[in-house]
């Protein structure tokens, strides 16, 4: 009687567990793709109902009607026009009707304006989108080595939401702990670096500041002294993978993406998504520091993070869990003349 | 090589699966049989193949020889000797000499009365290459999903697949083959080292018994497994680091997709915390 109540929980609790494991499950067949030389295990898997399921949340707003390029400058027949000044009175309307779509569809105008007076500067989020514009224009004029000919528009992170999904702030108050209780964001997983105990904000330093991403020694035998003296720590190392744990999942890629693990450092074995990822790293750090750092004075208290920083953004804030944007929809040819800086036009 | 005196009274007719008394013979201390042809067939014909892949390759350095398996392009069908079929052919090869081996196993143990734990225990060795080569390139639906044929290559396929994951140590079946592993070593080390000790007593003192042996680990630990026991667990532990090794791998890709480390989210959302 003994064994049989024993054999029967011990069925009862291996049931449970193989429950436990397959209620996690992705069911086979998954999609795959190679990304580096047969047998090197460099290969993209994806679960179908997954990418099915991401690819049906987009729904890419309808084109505005073209607008007439000729007749006086907005800035002429508007007041207080600072950035769009230099497109016609139509492209003017046409461009703030998308980015009306694109941003605050539930609002409408007076989500930026004061429908009082739509030239007064009252309404924080008009100083904000006006310095969107400015970025949106620098990333399309001037970071063509990331975004290609494929380009952004306010709806690559935005979605039709006034706050993008995914932002991020400063971690508060890590910066100087004491040796006992030194958790460098360790042990406290979340989704922006996939849940690992890696430092949970590698951010403010790799994609504010301009920390150091390659920590991997060129030697067989790691020079341990060579790299002290450049200051290089084994939390670098750390912050190094927490930012490309979210790399990963921010593009919904795995390492062999851009790395052949081998030697994650050489350039040679790399594929070439990976020349297009560091152009992306150094464009994020000039989004962030020219652009949406500064604004913080502008914001009000609860946009702001923890540390009283302004949202700023990484690679998911535009990717948002997908290696091209909106799958690679070129929705900046409908708009290169709004969204191009002046000079360019 | 000279065989033992009583060693005849064990060499007995019968007990073949295959090929009745035809291979039934020994040449030398080795028993040949039906499946000692077929072991010798493909392995032989499994290394003349490697040898001439690295004929194919740019180098012989043995560290550096690499039978790569074929693109994913070329999906579950037969690919071109240069192209990856090589790496077929050596797997077909492979899972023939080992299958072989397994069943000249099973006919040692007929021949002579025993129970069949050795040809099952390799058994599940075999079902772990046999779930790397062909059960999950299967699920994955391309034979390229499977592990190249080299030294230094297939170190780097276990570190990029690892990675395709991004972080392997999570997954939970590869932690408890690891677990498995160590524990494996740690039983045979404990067990080497108290027969040992049992059987070099100090010098005019007689050899220990196995009574000495369960004393010493009820002293030390309050319990002892016993001497047929400690074998059942050994048995245990080795299959079991074998046996999850296959299951870590056959559940990354076709049952799962993303990070390991994100599959742990079931835990940080059991309500007990969040």
């Amino acid at each position: 009687m003994k064994t049989k109540i024993f054999t029967k929980s011990l069925g009862l609790a291996g049931a449970a567990a193989l429950a436990l494991l397959l209620g996690g499950c992705e069911q086979p067949p998954q999609e795959t793709a190679q990304t580096g030389p047969r047998g090197t295990g460099m290969v993209q898997v994806k679960s179908p109902e997954r990418e099915e399921a991401k690819r049906a949340a987009i729904v890419l707003p309808e084109v505005q009607p073209e607008a007439d390029a000729s007749g006086p400058r907005a800035s002429e027949v508007y007041e207080n026009v600072k950035v769009l000044g230099h497109l016609s009175e139509g492209q003017f309307i046409r461009v703030m009707a998308a980015i009306t779509e694109w941003v605050q569809p539930e609002q409408g105008c007076a989500g930026c304006h004061n429908l009082e007076n739509l030239a007064d500067d009252s309404v924080y989020t008009k100083v904000v989108a006006r310095r969107m514009f400015q970025m949106t224009q620098t990333i399309n004029a001037k970071w063509t080595a990331h975004v290609g000919q494929t380009g952004v528009t306010c709806y690559t992170c935005h979605r039709g939401q006034a706050v993008p999904a995914e932002i991020w702030f400063k971690s508060p108050g890590d910066d100087n702990p004491p040796y006992m209780g030194a958790k460098n964001g360790q042990n406290a997983p979340v989704k922006s670096v996939a849940y690992s105990t890696l430092p949970n904000e590698p951010f403010s330093a790799l994609l504010v500041q301009k920390g150091e991403i390659r920590v991997q020694g060129t030697t067989a035998i790691p020079q341990v002294p060579a790299r002290v003296e450049q200051g290089q720590t084994i939390q670098d190392a750390e912050k190094t993978y927490g930012l490309m744990m979210h790399m990963s999942t921010g593009l919904g890629v795995n390492c062999g993406f851009c790395h052949n693990s081998r030697a994650f450092g050489s350039w040679a074995e790399s594929p070439p998504q990976r020349v297009t990822a560091w152009h992306g790293i150094q464009m994020v750090r000039e989004l962030n520091t020219t652009y949406l750092d500064p604004l913080q004075p502008v914001y009000p208290a609860n946009r702001l993070g923890e540390a009283g920083d302004a949202p700023k953004a990484y690679c998911a804030t535009c990717h948002q869990g997908v290696n091209k944007p909106l799958y690679g929809a070129a929705m900046f040819k409908d708009y290169a003349v709004e969204l191009s800086p002046p000079k360019a036009n | 090589m000279t065989m033992l005196s009583f060693e005849k009274k064990y060499r007995v007719r019968g007990g073949t699966l295959v090929g009745g008394d035809l291979f039934d013979f020994w040449v030398g201390p080795f028993y040949v049989g039906f499946f000692g042809v077929t072991t010798a067939f493909f392995s032989i014909l499994g290394t003349a193949l490697i040898f001439y892949g690295a004929s194919m390759g740019p180098t012989w350095n043995p560290w550096q020889i690499n039978i790569a398996p074929p693109d994913l392009s070329w999906g579950l069908s037969a690919a071109p000797l240069a192209e990856g079929g090589l790496w077929q052919a050596i797997t077909i090869c492979a899972i023939g000499a080992f299958g072989s081996w397994a069943l000249r196993e099973v006919e040692i143990c007929r021949k002579l009365g025993m129970g069949y734990h050795v040809p099952f225990a390799f058994s599940v060795a075999i079902g772990a290459y046999v779930t790397l080569v062909v059960i999950r390139p299967v699920l994955m639906g391309a034979w390229g999903h499977g592990f190249p044929y080299g030294i230094f290559s297939h170190l780097d396929w276990v570190s990029n697949v690892g990675y395709q994951y991004l972080h392997f140590h999570y997954n939970p079946a590869h932690m408890l083959a690891v677990t498995f592993f160590f524990t494996t070593t740690m039983a045979l080390a404990l067990h080497g080292s108290l027969i040992l000790s049992s059987v070099n007593p100090k010098k005019g003192e007689t050899v220990k018994t196995p009574e000495h042996e369960d004393t010493y680990f009820r002293d030390l630990i309050g319990y002892s497994v016993g001497t047929l026991g400690i074998h059942r667990v050994g048995l245990f532990l080795a299959l079991s680091a074998g046996f999850w090794s296959a299951v870590c791998i056959v559940i990354s890709g076709p049952f799962w997709t993303r990070s390991w480390t994100e599959w742990w989210s079931w835990w940080l959302d059991l309500p007990i915390w969040s």
